[in-house]
């Protein structure tokens, strides 16, 4: 057994981890004098909203213009990211600084700097991150990444269509929420959720219907309970909730809801708050975009928020050359000053990680934005409530949830075959 | 060893195939810098456990074994190859005809010639995102226009359910892969000398007799070749299923090369990805014998039976 040398050293330092938490000498501020002629690049996911990139890049230069080192900022389309991260992180080469996706940092610990001293620092200094995005930046105890934002999904829905239906007030749990969809249909106005390979949209709403209603693809040590009465439970209430649809749900990817809410086809979805901004900002859609309202998703029988919300971190990798320029970068960036700024810029896309940020103006300066300011706390991690890691990565990039739903909801299997399938596909994966 | 080697230059100088291996080594360098070599890493990862981001250890057939069991594959394997017969058969038959077309004397020949090329000019994410927009669940235009001549009163559900999605991108993959066969086809029976024809006819043989006892037999070793192509093309195909469905709904229209990307990139796991993509080649290994040695029969060509 050679592991067990490891496995007691990353139980150590998870020991270490844990005790120094609180202690104030752990949360010391670190210093980062940046290496002479340090240079860096930072590769990122290609921005959803404009402000996002405008904020990112100014309190960048505000960085150049304080200690004189050049950041070379880089953006890929937010698919890419995986493979482009997982690639600099195996050649050793490539940028320096990366934000993102999920699990990501998880899938390669060993190549990434330890940013733990700049991690307690920003935890203790801004009222402690949320468990929800740091369980995707710690590993053993240590922070391999920096959580950076929780991109937000809640239900967005047409004000005047819900009070049509005969709906005072937004439903606040799982059966209110069939009802409502049910009297929409009824007036024609009805609603829709992605039950396609909508990487975003449609994860986020079939893990939704999954937790909320007790299911879970693995338990704390990894075996899958995927098959399981709650799960049907969740796989019944999707199917009927999926009759009240506008037809053809099942082919949507991420684009197609917002096309359709905007066209007035459907007046009630889910997505982030891009959508309201795509109405807010064209004239001719702003009727719809004064009619638009949000809301959290309902809570189903577990009776709290179960969300799955896309996360994304930052990381350096250890082939940096510069590490001190790096983290002198991350500790100005997570600055209050930089990071109020970004949250305010990114209008209510990206939610803050620490919790004093949840005081930022944005999240008060339009109603439609206040569920969105909640998607740090109420997240799971993915693979709930097993450990993040490959596994957890792989089965969500094969789309097994989404895939069950949509089997179950379009009538191709019984909800009982689907879940048996589920787990079938999930233990090619959880196996080991 | 010294004094031989002078002598060997000069003999392998003066062998007659001795430059001629000179000259080849450019292009055998090449193929294995290029080709070869990447095939035979992608087959060595399918034999290991590697993931993104850690490096694999040999595992034997183990990713074999486990796709084996696992029913999204073999339910790519189904559609790859539905995909590629019935994809493979409708370019055949309409490109055939479509140059039979093309080879008569039509008013405005060229200008035709030239226009039956766009959908194999226009970048295949370009049109399969036009697709995409026709085969909306909500905005589709077919739907519309059906709608409209109050035929049906809802649109239809191109890519949401199975055997329509299925059509829809077979469809799709027919209208790009025409042109390739057309043009292709129209240069074959424009090498056919038409003594030939004129023989037959006077012969007394109808046109019916004449394409099938002279113009196909001439054009099947072109043919051949085409569907060669065709075929792999089709077998192969990632961009229009990528964009139009992702290899959904519930991936009824996943390919064995979008499986194997989703598998390998997205899901990070590279050796079951490079798995999947080495398991298509004895598929594309049957293509091929198929059409060579199926399509260019001497005594077939020759206008003989078997």
């Amino acid at each position: 057994m050679n592991i067990s040398r490891r496995d007691l050293m990353a139980g150590a330092a998870g020991l270490a981890g844990a005790t120094g938490l609180g202690l104030p000498a752990f949360a010391q501020e670190p210093e980062y004098k940046p290496e002479a002629g340090a240079s860096l690049r930072l590769l990122r996911w290609a921005p959803f909203v404009k402000g996002d990139e405008d904020s990112w890049i100014a309190n960048t230069k505000k960085f150049t213009e304080k200690t004189g080192v050049e950041v070379k900022i880089d953006k890929e389309s937010w698919e890419d990211i995986r493979p482009k991260a997982a690639v600099a992180a195996n050649v050793g080469s490539g940028p320096d600084i990366m934000l993102v996706w999920f699990d990501d940092a998880q899938q390669y610990p060993e190549k990434l700097m330890d940013l733990s001293p700049l991690g307690n620092y920003l935890g203790a200094k801004y009222g402690g991150w949320y468990p929800g995005v740091e369980g995707y930046a710690r590993r053993d105890g240590k922070f391999i990444a920096l959580p950076l934002a929780a991109i937000g999904n809640a239900i967005l829905y047409r004000d005047s269509h819900v009070q049509a239906a005969g709906f005072k007030q937004f439903p606040k749990d799982t059966a209110g929420l069939l009802e409502l969809c049910k009297a929409m249909k009824a007036k024609g106005t009805p609603a829709g959720f992605a039950h396609g390979k909508a990487v975003g949209d449609g994860n986020n709403y079939a893990h939704w219907l999954l937790w909320s209603h007790g299911g879970k693809m693995v338990d704390e040590s990894s075996k899958v309970t995927i098959n399981s009465p709650e799960t049907i439970a969740a796989l019944n209430y999707a199917k009927a909730l999926y009759q009240t649809f506008i037809p053809g749900t099942e082919s949507w990817l991420d684009i197609n809801n917002n096309r359709a809410f905007l066209a007035g086809q459907i007046s009630l979805t889910a997505n982030g708050v891009s959508l309201y901004y795509s109405a807010k900002n064209d004239p001719k859609l702003a009727d719809i975009a004064k009619d638009i309202r949000s809301v959290n998703f309902p809570i189903g029988p577990v009776g709290k928020p179960m969300e799955l919300t896309q996360t994304t971190s930052c990381i350096v990798f250890k082939h940096t050359k510069f590490p001190l320029a790096a983290q002198a970068y991350l500790k100005f960036m997570y600055e209050a000053d930089q990071m109020n700024a970004w949250l305010t810029g990114s209008s209510a896309y990206c939610c803050q990680p620490l919790r004093a940020f949840e005081s930022n103006p944005v999240w008060t300066s339009d109603p439609v934005h206040a569920p969105y300011a909640k998607s740090s706390a109420t997240l799971q991690p993915n693979g709930y409530a097993g450990p993040l890691g490959y596994a957890s990565a792989a089965v969500m990039a094969d789309y097994v949830v989404v895939d069950m739903f949509a089997e179950a909801v379009t009538g191709q299997r019984t909800p009982e075959e689907a879940a048996k399938r589920a787990e079938q596909r999930a233990m090619r994966y959880y196996r080991i | 060893m010294k004094a031989n080697a002078p002598s060997l230059v000069a003999s392998f100088g003066q062998a007659r195939n001795g430059p001629g291996l000179l000259f080849m080594l450019p292009a055998a360098a090449f193929l294995l810098c290029f080709l070869a070599y990447p095939l035979g890493v992608g087959t060595w990862l399918g034999f290991t456990d590697t993931r993104i981001g850690r490096a694999g250890v040999f595992i034997g057939l183990e990713n074999y074994q486990s796709l084996w069991n696992d029913s999204v594959f073999w339910l790519s394997v189904f559609n790859t190859i539905l995909y590629t017969v019935a994809a493979s058969a409708l370019k055949f038959a309409l490109g055939l005809w479509l140059a039979l077309i093309l080879n008569e004397n039509l008013p405005l020949k060229s200008f035709f010639r030239a226009i039956v090329l766009l959908p194999w000019v226009v970048p295949t994410v370009l049109s399969a995102i036009a697709f995409w927009w026709i085969y909306d669940s909500q905005f589709s235009v077919i739907s519309w226009v059906l709608m409209r001549l109050g035929l049906i009163d809802a649109p239809i559900n191109f890519l949401g359910d199975a055997t329509n999605a299925r059509a829809s991108v077979i469809a799709a993959n027919v209208w790009r892969g025409i042109p390739f066969v057309a043009i292709s086809l129209l240069a074959g029976l424009q090498t056919i000398p038409p003594s030939l024809q004129e023989a037959a006819s006077l012969d007394g043989a109808t046109s019916w007799q004449r394409f099938r006892h002279v113009t196909l037999p001439m054009l099947s070793p072109i043919i051949a070749v085409v569907m060669t192509f065709s075929v792999l093309f089709t077998f192969t195909d990632f961009q229009l299923i990528y964009v139009l469905t992702k290899g959904g709904p519930v991936n009824a229209t996943h390919l064995m090369a979008t499986l194997s990307f989703q598998r390998g990139i997205p899901g990070g796991q590279l050796g079951e990805g490079a798995a999947i993509a080495v398991a298509m080649t004895p598929f594309l290994l049957a293509a091929i014998l198929f059409s060579f040695f199926g399509l260019q029969r001497r005594r077939w060509q020759q206008g003989g039976a078997d």
